[in-house]
């Protein structure tokens, strides 16, 4: 009966894909030939000035280009001209090196608000206040104090996957059920050893929320902080292909950017069911 | 006092209560209790008797007084004092062997992997569970898991044993071969055992001494009921032992009738002495606590009193 859903599901999606790129392609395709001119001029203004053919690409260019760019993903043909795995590679590093900044940051700290109710009141005013500011107005700071671009963008991506991190580890560390406390007080068990064995288990499914909260956020600024910053990067990639007038590899760029997110939140929410519990 | 294993000398549990003033849970209880001996504490719920247990365990501290365990004023929990907890309190994402196993290299820190499995092991085969050391406590029935808390408390070989209404969340079934378990292993091993019941059969069962408590705030002890029956008990025919109604209808009379003392009555009685009853006996016996003189149970005597449901009382 599950294989069955499932089955039906898949079919359904395949035909909903269908249809999505037939309406595409009816609505990217030319309209034939609607003048009569001369097969010359007609080739030197293009299909979009003779045929009618609209100036957004259809699907099949896109697959095109998608399977030009999946061919060739890593040439370097310098500045402006780098494969889509370079430049995802790029902007992946970025993530990474930012987000495993935060992690580093936010679940020690985390811990230390979770655990002292002192110190989540000392500093509740300071996260309520940075927590709801855009990642992005920090650039111009990070610019002006770091003094280098590539830096500037890591440290927006550590900025924001920050609070969801340090949020759900100190909600995870204080909500930690009393009777497991009570477990390790009995047993005698010293803090950094309570910490890790009891602490740290029960509260990892949270943390592990807030963890996945992060990369989604992360990879939804870093492609913004390319554009700002420029030079390398998906981000950069997009603008850049927007100043060629390249709709096509936007549109591909654009594909691509949603299948890392995914695969970015899958591996995520593997993690977080590997440390789920039941009780 | 000095001949009690565990002496609770004076404590006193104060709460600001949300009203702004000060709430008394009780105040200036004293009880004693020696090496080996079980004893149960009964009372209608929120009377502090669970505040009591916190307090012996050192999970909780009393606003006055002490609690002495081998003649050493606690601070704070220890592994000679090991708890059994209402609510289990397994760690979810261990397995059953790994629960027992954290307990068992909480107390040796330094034993050997190897070692720490064949003691945790051996515990677990002590209450029945073999064969299910790789389960998680989410595959557990209610009982089993119960058994785990039991096997997890005994593997520290604690001193004494602090059981909080271990049973109450048990079918009436695994309640029984429990209570038959926990029976067996304490007199095994000798254990200390402090437990809170409201299940009065529970107490007759398995306790040498029943502390009667009254109804909360400002609760105090009302009277120790020494149990009359015989230690090497059957739960087969418990039931049927003559004082067996005699302590039952005391205890009951008490929770029913007497456990809400007027103010003068709980002022009149001498915390420091609980009256000590010992019901079906032929006279009453009216001593400090620790001087009852142990009559024989099979005495004809006390088969005619008890049948004349006829209880001793003082205080």
């Amino acid at each position: 009966m599950r294989s069955l859903l499932g089955l039906r599901a898949a079919v359904l999606s395949l035909l909903v894909f269908a249809i999505f790129i037939a309406v595409w392609h009816l609505g990217t395709a030319g309209s034939g030939t609607a003048v009569s001119m001369d097969p010359e001029y007609a080739k030197l203004v293009g299909a979009t000035a003779s045929q009618g053919k609209s100036a957004m690409p259809g699907p099949a260019d896109v697959a095109a280009k998608l399977w030009q760019h999946l061919k060739d993903p890593f040439y370097d043909r310098g500045t402006n001209d780098k494969g889509l795995g370079i430049q995802l590679a790029f902007s992946i590093a970025r993530v990474a090196a930012g987000y495993l900044l935060a992690v580093a940051f936010a679940i020690p700290l985390g811990f230390l608000i979770g655990m002292s109710p002192l110190m989540s009141r000392a500093l509740d005013p300071f996260i309520q206040v940075l927590k709801p500011i855009s990642p992005l107005a920090w650039m111009p700071l990070a610019l002006y104090t770091i003094k280098d671009s590539g830096l500037s963008s890591i440290f927006v991506i550590f900025i924001c996957s920050l609070w969801p991190m340090l949020i759900n580890t100190a909600f995870g560390v204080a909500s930690v059920r009393r009777e497991w406390l009570n477990v390790a007080r009995t047993l005698e068990v010293g803090v950094i050893r309570r910490a890790f064995t009891i602490i740290l288990p029960a509260a990892a499914p949270t943390i592990l929320t807030g963890m996945r909260i992060s990369i989604g956020i992360a990879w939804l600024v870093i492609v913004a902080a390319e554009m700002l910053v420029g030079g390398t990067g998906i981000g950069y990639f997009v603008w850049n292909e927007w100043n060629n007038l390249s709709i096509t590899n936007v549109i591909t760029a654009i594909l691509v950017i949603g299948l890392v997110g995914m695969l970015l939140d899958q591996i995520l929410a593997r993690a977080t069911r590997l440390v789920t519990f039941q009780e | 006092m000095s001949d009690k294993f565990i002496a609770i000398e004076g404590i006193t549990k104060r709460f600001a209560a949300p009203d702004g003033g000060v709430t008394t849970v009780f105040e200036n209880l004293w009880l004693g209790m020696a090496r080996g001996q079980f004893t149960c504490i009964i009372g209608h719920s929120g009377c502090g008797k669970t505040t009591v247990l916190n307090l012996v365990a050192g999970l909780d501290e009393p606003s006055e007084g002490t609690v002495i365990v081998d003649n050493q004023a606690i601070e704070g929990p220890s592994l000679d004092r090991a708890v059994i907890f209402q609510s289990h309190a397994l760690l979810p994402w261990l397995t059953v062997k790994g629960n027992v196993a954290y307990a068992v290299s909480s107390k040796w820190r330094r034993m050997r992997r190897a070692d720490v499995d064949s003691h945790a092991q051996k515990f677990i085969d002590l209450v029945g569970l073999s064969g299910a050391e790789r389960k998680r406590p989410a595959e557990l029935s209610g009982g089993m898991k119960q058994r785990v808390g039991i096997a997890r408390a005994l593997s520290i070989e604690p001193k004494i044993m602090l059981m909080d209404e271990p049973f109450s969340a048990l079918d009436a079934l695994t309640r029984g071969t429990l209570q038959d378990e926990v029976r067996r292993i304490c007199l095994d091993t000798g254990q200390t055992v402090f437990m809170i019941t409201h299940d009065v059969d529970e107490a007759i069962y398995l306790a040498d001494r029943i502390v009667l408590m009254t109804n909360g705030p400002d609760a105090v002890l009302a009277e120790i009921v020494e149990n009359p029956l015989p230690k090497h008990r059957q739960r087969s025919d418990v039931h049927k032992h003559p004082l067996y109604y005699g302590v039952r209808n005391h205890i009951i009379d008490f929770l029913v009738s007497r456990s809400r003392p007027r103010r003068d009555q709980a002022k009149r009685l001498d915390p420091r002495h609980v009256p000590v009853v010992r019901p079906g006996a032929p006279e009453p016996i009216v001593a400090a606590e620790g001087a009852i003189p142990l009559r024989s149970s099979s005495n004809d005597d006390l088969h005619d009193a008890a049948r004349e449901g006829k209880l001793s009382q003082c205080g």
